[in-house]
């Protein structure tokens, strides 16, 4: 394998904060991976666990969710919400066998551009390393079992155990 | 469903052709499924581009437009207004962005044109299924809360109130004037501070439009732009407003004295029942409970006891006073770095080192000194001053940012010695000498032709240990003089730092109180730096003053009245329109359960016990979309922001993605 997997990144981006920090990347001219493609919310706490799921069984190898700093949402604290159906939503993709670097939360304040860019190039080499996701093998027949293809070699994984709750 | 999407890629220039292959993403986008046409064109936003969409919608029939082009922060506004005269909905309308999402960040033109192609098929998708929205008016009150008293408050509310408009003003402390009224002079002209500003001051107290309220804060907003309903809490001043005539019999027989650390920056005294200065704004005295003997032991009333009128109150508790307002002005100012922060200079160790504000309370007139240049034991007059600039800011320790008055009050300051002291000795330490501004650079030269020693080198260390007998008793600057590229130590009398200009400490807790931004620094967030300077991103919410970013007294008063020149360009129309990006019920599918009553930030959803369904208020709602998707049955819809077009969106922003068909139950969508 010659040419590098060069893996797509679903971003949503709230309106207020992290929108205007990937506006505010764009007009200082930071460079960052153009592997993420960003969809607009007007708050994170619009993000409905299922607009993950969708782009994830369409042929995204990962979603980022960015919002305002806790304390300095828009919306009073729906960045907090979305923490909280992040925090349930990685447990459930645990068990479908989706590594958890998959989907990620961060926080970028309209001023922090920067740090947005910065947030999607970890994103995009972690990613990369772990390779595509395939969802219709790894979480459709995956019969409990991780398939990675990465660096030209498949390696099994077990996954593991689901938490009592 | 048959659409008829119009597709319109903008080069900007070369700022997106440069880096996208414009015409070959408007090629493929006429290829899409539902676009009508795609065009290319060199700058969309211009008249000609504009028409260009305009004459499509008429005589192709476009039902939907997309636009990609810069950021909607930049030109959604534009393009919808082109729709609408072109008689479609102008939220039939979608823009992508691969200007500051794609071509400026990029240095690959291949994966530009990709990610953009990826964009616009995201947006066709999107807007297939948008649905025409009507924007909802909105009542502006007339009045106006300005938080703030100093200098940029007081330019804005009187601004507001000689318009006619009613201005609610609250100060933190017990009287208006801000930093302006500590100072001496200002530069460059030389006026006397004070002269300039009491003047709008008493305009301020005396105005029949502007309620002042004093010693008091804002507790509570609630609303939005045109309705908003303020809490402030009016501490106790312990005096009968009403009651009290501002004789000062009061401020006389108080036997105590104490240190004044706000007013006088702690080099004067004041006494426990005082107004900060003779010329305060309001003239009610105000009583220091932390020191006053009455409220220590119980004893003393000397102040009730010569009180002509009876106004002294001991008795008084704080109020709460509610009322409305359509607009926000914050104008809260700012605070000096705390120079102990950087021991090496000593300060508070080393008695003879000074703020730049204490040393503007020692020139001051009205002073402590009566405007004698003293060393800390308030007699001995310095043969020899140093001054310091840069003290916290252009620092990476500290702050990165310049602080934009320092240079001009540090020769201001130099220019003062000089003329009370004429034999003594001043240098200035700088590292740049930065006067930009009418008049700034010919004062410069002024202070040059004085025979000001001016020294380039940051300041290491400002010590009291001599190495040489000339150093004896002196306090020792030492610096690398970068010109002379040699180190210097210089003897001094006197050290003046001059500190940066930061943020309230507590601008963070005031941004979240009116729910607009700060940044990094404790800085207000304006909504464009360059083309919205005085606006935030929360309408109905404007910022002027030093809140915003280290400032002058010109551009402070420029900036509070251009805040209010906003604010009554909002109250002069009377009713705006805003954005209809806003939640609504199906009672046919709401299962009542109440999930979206406690998650609503704003009190919009209501039940009705009867039904046993939830309501959004339109009025109150503000289109977060929390509620949206929480809903477990789906009941509510986000306008704009539906299911239907996040998911398509979606699918369309991953067209390049879908190799085979997923089996998977599609969600269920009315």
């Amino acid at each position: 394998m010659s040419e590098q997997f060069e893996p797509v990144i679903v971003g949503f981006l709230c309106n207020w904060c992290s929108y205007r920090a990937a506006d505010l990347a764009g007009t200082a001219r930071i460079k960052y991976a153009p592997n993420m493609r960003p969809i607009r919310v007007m708050c994170t706490a619009r993000i409905e666990p299922q607009f993950v799921l969708k782009a994830l069984r369409e042929g995204a190898d990962g979603v980022l969710i960015a919002g305002c700093h806790p304390g300095e949402c828009h919306y009073v604290e729906g960045n907090i919400k979305a923490l909280r159906r992040h925090t349930l939503l990685k447990q459930m993709l645990r068990q479908f066998g989706v590594e958890e670097e998959r989907v990620q939360i961060v926080w970028a304040s309209a001023s922090e551009g920067r740090m947005l860019a910065e947030a999607v190039d970890r994103m995009t080499e972690q990613v990369r390393a772990l390779g595509p996701l395939r969802w219709k093998q790894t979480v459709l027949s995956g019969n409990g079992s991780v398939e990675l293809a990465a660096a030209g070699h498949q390696e099994e994984v077990t996954l593991p155990e689901a938490e009592e709750v | 469903m048959s659409e008829k999407v119009g597709v319109y890629v903008c080069h900007c220039g070369t700022n997106i052709a440069g880096k996208v292959a414009v015409e070959e993403v408007a090629e493929w986008a006429g290829k899409q499924p539902n676009v009508e046409i795609a065009r290319d064109y060199k700058f969309m936003c211009s008249s000609l581009g504009q028409e260009l969409i305009e004459e499509d919608i008429k005589d192709k029939g476009l039902t939907r437009v997309v636009v990609a082009a810069c950021s909607p922060h930049m030109h959604e506004k534009t393009f919808r207004t082109a729709c609408q005269r072109a008689g479609l909905n102008p939220f039939l309308f979608e823009m992508a962005n691969i200007r500051e999402h794609d071509s400026w960040t990029t240095d690959d033109n291949d994966a530009a044109t990709h990610k953009a192609k990826a964009l616009v098929r995201g947006a066709i998708d999107r807007v297939v299924h948008h649905q025409p929205l009507e924007p909802l008016p909105v009542e502006i009150n007339s009045n106006t809360l300005i938080v703030g008293g100093g200098i940029a408050g007081i330019s804005a509310a009187l601004e507001l109130a000689d318009a006619g408009y009613h201005v609610y003003m609250v100060e933190r402390e017990p009287s208006i004037g801000g930093h302006m009224a500590q100072l001496d002079k200002t530069f460059p002209t030389l006026d006397c501070s004070a002269c300039i500003l009491t003047p709008k001051m008493v305009d301020v107290g005396q105005h029949d439009n502007i309620t002042l309220l004093s010693y008091s804060e804002v507790e509570e907003v609630d609303g939005y732009l045109g309705n908003f309903t303020v809490t402030v809490r009016k501490k106790a001043r312990y005096v009968n407003e009403e009651l009290c005539t501002g004789c000062g019999i009061c401020v006389e027989k108080c036997p105590k004295k104490v240190v004044d650390n706000v007013f006088e920056a702690g080099v004067g005294m004041r006494k426990v029942i005082y107004t900060p200065f003779p010329q305060a704004v309001p003239k009610y005295p105000v009583i220091d409970t932390e020191n006053c003997t009455y409220f220590i032991r119980g004893k003393c009333k000397a102040c009730q006891i010569f009180c002509p009128t009876d106004a002294i109150d001991f008795e008084q508790e704080d109020e709460m006073v509610k009322f409305q307002v359509g607009n926000v002005i914050l104008a809260t100012g700012y605070q000096l770095f705390d120079v102990s922060r950087i021991p090496r200079y000593g300060y508070g160790r080393l008695a003879n080192v000074f703020t730049s504000l204490e040393f503007e309370r020692l020139v001051n007139a009205s002073g402590p000194t009566s405007g004698k240049v003293v060393l800390r034991d308030m007699e001995t007059a310095p043969k020899s001053v140093a001054i310091v600039h840069c003290v916290g800011s252009r620092d990476q320790n500290y702050h990165e940012y310049c602080s934009k008055v320092c240079c001009m009050y540090s020769l201001k300051f130099a220019h003062l010695i000089h003329e009370r002291l004429p034999d003594a000795q001043v240098y200035n330490f700088y590292i740049d000498v930065r006067t930009p501004g009418k008049g700034y650079e010919e004062f410069y030269h002024r202070l040059l032709d004085e025979d000001t020693n001016f020294i380039r080198g940051r300041v290491a260390e400002i010590t009291d240990v001599p190495r040489t007998p000339e150093e004896e008793g002196k306090l020792i600057v030492q610096a690398e003089d970068t010109l002379l590229m040699l180190q210097r130590r210089i003897p001094v009398d006197m050290v003046i730092l001059s500190p940066a200009m930061e943020a309230y400490s507590d601008s963070r807790e005031v941004s979240q109180l009116f729910k607009m931004g700060c940044d990094f620094e404790g800085f207000f967030i304006e909504r464009h730096p360059k083309l919205d300077p005085v606006a935030t991103m929360t309408e109905g919410i404007f910022i002027a003053g030093a809140c915003q970013g280290p400032k002058d007294i010109p551009d402070s008063v420029a900036q509070g009245a251009a805040a209010a020149a906003r604010v009554a360009s909002l109250i002069a129309r009377g009713t705006v329109m805003m954005e209809p990006v806003r939640a609504s019920i199906d009672e046919d599918k709401c299962c009542g359960c109440r999930l979206c009553n406690e998650l609503c930030p704003y009190n919009a959803i209501e039940f009705h016990e009867d039904r046993k369904v939830s309501e959004v208020i339109t009025a109150l709602c503000q289109g977060c979309g929390a509620c949206v998707a929480t809903c477990p049955s789906e009941a509510i819809t986000g306008a704009h922001f539906t299911k239907q077009q996040v998911m398509s969106e979606i699918e369309g922003i991953l067209w390049d993605m879908i190799t085979e068909p997923v089996a998977a139950p599609e969600p269920v969508e009315a």
